[in-house]
């Protein structure tokens, strides 16, 4: 997802006689749904895990923006154009919900940039693929947000106060982002042949990158049972890769467009769609920085910081002998 | 890194005349762009009429675990409730 594969801080879980007085108490609120608010006491794995993987989901909201960014300037109508502006500001906008969420539990957002500067945080692989064509931009609205909405919805039950709230803002926004993207794409696939071909060739090359945005199959998700005992996680990546199949093969059907992948089949008796596994090896391949488009992700957002730094340091040096002043005048 | 911005709470009147409500929080220089950020953030779609920014290092706040010797003793207190009190219907709505 937005966060994939993230390792849970933890050598295990935890029977309830293993756990200090302290650990029941705490694991017993989350049992209870009650939600665990910044300065509560929690075990430091929790603490450690939510920072990874909060920092992870902000990250990807930001250089979420690049590939999309890509075509701002060169939108086919002034209207989609402010559309697709408004849709990116948006993504500035989650990405820093959760570094305030992630700033309740101690870690800065300074520091938490640094370490995706570094390489030593991720974001999601999905946002190391290009953006081609102007169908692709409908694709990622549609696939790629309407993918994170499947997790989101569910993260909105998670156990964190902070990340919760931030999820439930976001998911309030995401609607707007895939029903965009899929009133674009569906321009597209009802357009021209060329249109047509150009729509299909984006729900082809984005088909496998979104379903494996939901991380590896459950059998190589381990340790991941900390983290839904803790409600860090809530369903697990099978699940929700289910369910954004189940959702999402009727829309490729409505636009008209063939299938991405030919073992895509309704399972009556599963009550699902059946679908083929992505490739793993290009997954794991991606998240370790292999993707087309890794090297120019991170190489843009480390100019942005550094061209950035004058403007951070001039408005800081003016407030502050604003402040002075202020206190020299009094 | 070295110089980064102080952590403001936004708070945000929305459009029917209720408090001020906290909405989240964002990094800005002083209270102007603070302001200026809150506006652009927070307000994108109609969701507020005023907003108030506060320095988070001038909150002071409850300590979790003062929870129940500050928020208890009301709970035994239901007099303080309307529905204490058993009115006679001859009497009217009160
Ligand atoms: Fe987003
Ligand atoms: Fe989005």
């Amino acid at each position: 997802m937005y966060a994939q594969m993230i390792k849970t801080a933890s050598a295990g879980v935890k029977s309830r006689e293993e756990m200090t007085d302290q650990e029941r108490e705490f694991q017993d609120k989350i049992d209870n749904d009650i939600k665990i608010e910044p300065r509560d006491w929690m075990p430091d794995d929790y603490r450690r895990t939510l920072i990874r993987q909060i920092g992870q989901h902000a990250h990807s909201e930001v250089v979420g923006q690049l590939p999309e960014g890509n075509w701002i300037t060169r939108a086919p109508t002034l209207e989609r154009k402010a559309i697709l502006l408004a849709k990116v500001q948006d993504e500035a906008g989650h990405g820093l919900y959760l570094y305030s969420a992630a700033e309740t539990l101690g870690e800065s957002r300074d520091e938490l940039v640094r370490l995706l500067h570094e390489g030593r945080m991720k974001y999601s692989s999905i946002f190391n693929y290009p953006t081609l064509n102007w169908a692709d931009i409908g694709a990622v609205g549609w696939l790629v947000d309407g993918a994170a909405i499947v997790n989101q919805v569910a993260l909105q039950r998670t156990s964190y106060g902070p990340y919760s709230r931030a999820m439930i803002r976001i998911c309030k926004e995401e609607s707007f982002h895939a029903r965009q993207g899929y009133h674009a794409i569906m321009k597209m696939a009802f357009g021209t042949p060329e249109q047509t071909r150009q729509a299909q060739s984006a729900v082809d090359r984005l088909w496998f990158p979104a379903i494996m945005m939901f991380g590896p199959t459950d059998a190589d998700s381990t340790n991941s049972d900390q983290s839904m005992a803790w409600k860090i996680k809530v369903k697990s990546n099978d699940e929700l890769r289910q369910q954004f199949v189940d959702q999402t093969v009727p829309q490729i059907e409505y636009l008209g467009l063939d299938l991405p992948d030919p073992n895509i089949k309704w399972n009556e008796e599963r009550g699902h769609y059946d679908f083929s596994d992505p490739d793993w090896s290009e997954f794991f391949n991606v998240i370790k920085g292999n993707g087309p488009c890794n090297v120019d992700r991170m190489k843009d957002r480390v100019a942005a910081w550094d061209d950035g730094e004058w403007v951070r340091d001039g408005l800081l040096a003016h407030a502050q002998k604003k402040a002075a002043a202020k206190v020299a005048a009094e | 890194m070295k110089n980064e911005w102080p952590l403001w709470e936004i708070f945000i009147r929305g459009q029917h005349g209720m408090s001020h409500r906290h909405v989240g929080s964002l990094h800005a220089p002083d209270a102007e762009m603070a302001i200026k950020n809150a506006r652009d953030v927070y307000t994108r779609r109609n969701e507020g009429v005023s907003i108030w920014v506060v320095e988070a290092k001038h909150i002071s706040a409850t300590a979790p675990g003062d929870k129940g010797p500050l928020f208890e003793p009301s709970e035994s207190k239901i007099y303080r409730h309307p529905t204490f009190f058993d009115i006679p219907e001859e009497v009217g709505s009160m």
